[in-house]
């Protein structure tokens, strides 16, 4: 067996150990490790693909900010963990029925599922053997795909606003610097001047 | 094998012997070292409180926003780098169209700067 069918292996095993993992762990923050370590694992898969940018990506954007996130998100419910297994049995049978459902669905699509032979014929760029993985991508996503990527950017802008109009709140009573107001007193402003008699106080 | 995967096999060798030695020493510590469990070994000691809460406790809603505008910045520059890389070839269309993206981008930005998002208060 040769070494990338060894580490092929390797990969996908781990993958679909710590994907089970994902569930079956009863700690939600465990839960997110193990999907941390999927994801690496994931990125090990697309490198044997040849998807070296890909490979990068998944570890810049899904180790390094989502899996922050769901961190955060797990941290921000308020779990019980005694609670949380109370209801376990009682939900079963529902949980089951669709997990059930989904598996037929599943079987139905991947059952019948026929890849037209055109689209394996004509990829988008012909690949190119002096080029890099990066360029490749560069070369089309810019220019032959400029809706979808501005498309994506539109997304982006949109999650930006999501985010800020669910979750941010000012808060009242809370005293702020505001610099450019300091800087622009004069001491007419800020200081009082009072003639204070001889024997009396103020 | 592929040329470039042997670019990625110092990884895999280092990825190994990550394994390897932390396999040696958990294990060591786990079958040849002598141990004697107290519950007294795990408690707090000297100047130690025991807690007063579970330390799960909630997080701050805010935490989460900064971290998703953290994350829409990320994918912003995720999406520059093969923009570098193929600017030569991609002539002023490749630019302009770039440069759209990154102005959708900073209107989200300052939008978020006018609203306070940044402020930690």
């Amino acid at each position: 067996m040769s070494l990338t069918a060894l580490a092929f292996y390797l990969f996908a095993s781990i993958t679909v150990f710590s994907g089970f993992m994902v569930i079956a762990s009863k700690n939600p923050v465990h839960s997110v490790l193990f999907l941390i370590l999927a994801f690496f694992n994931a990125s090990g898969l697309f490198l044997l693909l040849g998807a070296e940018f890909l490979a990068m990506l998944l570890i810049i954007i899904y180790v390094g900010a989502v899996a922050v996130l769901f961190l955060f998100v797990v941290m921000m419910l308020d779990i019980n963990y005694t609670e949380m297994r109370e209801g376990f049995l009682q939900y079963l049978p529902i949980g089951a029925l669709i997990g059930l459902i989904v598996l037929v669905e599943l079987i139905m699509v991947v059952g019948v599922w026929q890849v037209a032979p055109e689209i394996i014929g004509t990829p988008a760029v012909a690949a190119a053997p002096d080029l890099t993985n990066t360029e490749a991508l560069g070369a089309v996503l810019y220019t032959q795909y400029i809706y979808a990527f501005q498309a994506a950017g539109i997304v982006l802008l949109i999650a930006m606003i999501g985010a800020i109009v669910l979750t941010l709140r000012t808060r009242e009573g809370v005293k702020r610097q505001n610099i450019s107001q300091q800087n622009r007193r004069t001491p007419q402003t800020a200081i009082e001047i009072k003639k204070v008699k001889v024997g009396e106080g103020l | 094998m592929e040329t470039f995967l042997l670019d990625y096999l110092p990884i895999l060798i280092f990825l190994g012997v990550a394994i390897a030695f932390s396999v040696v020493f958990v294990g060591a510590a786990w079958f040849l070292a002598e141990q004697h469990p107290d519950s007294e070994k795990v408690s707090a000691y000297e100047s130690g409180f025991e807690a007063f809460t579970d330390s799960r406790g909630q997080f701050d809603v805010r935490f989460y926003l900064v971290a998703i505008l953290f994350i829409i910045f990320d994918l912003e520059v995720a999406f520059l780098f093969p923009w570098a890389v193929s600017l030569g070839d991609l002539g002023m269309f490749g630019w302009w169209s770039m440069m759209i993206f990154l102005g959708v981008l900073t209107i989200g930005f300052v939008y978020e700067w006018k609203k306070g998002a940044l402020e930690w208060e």
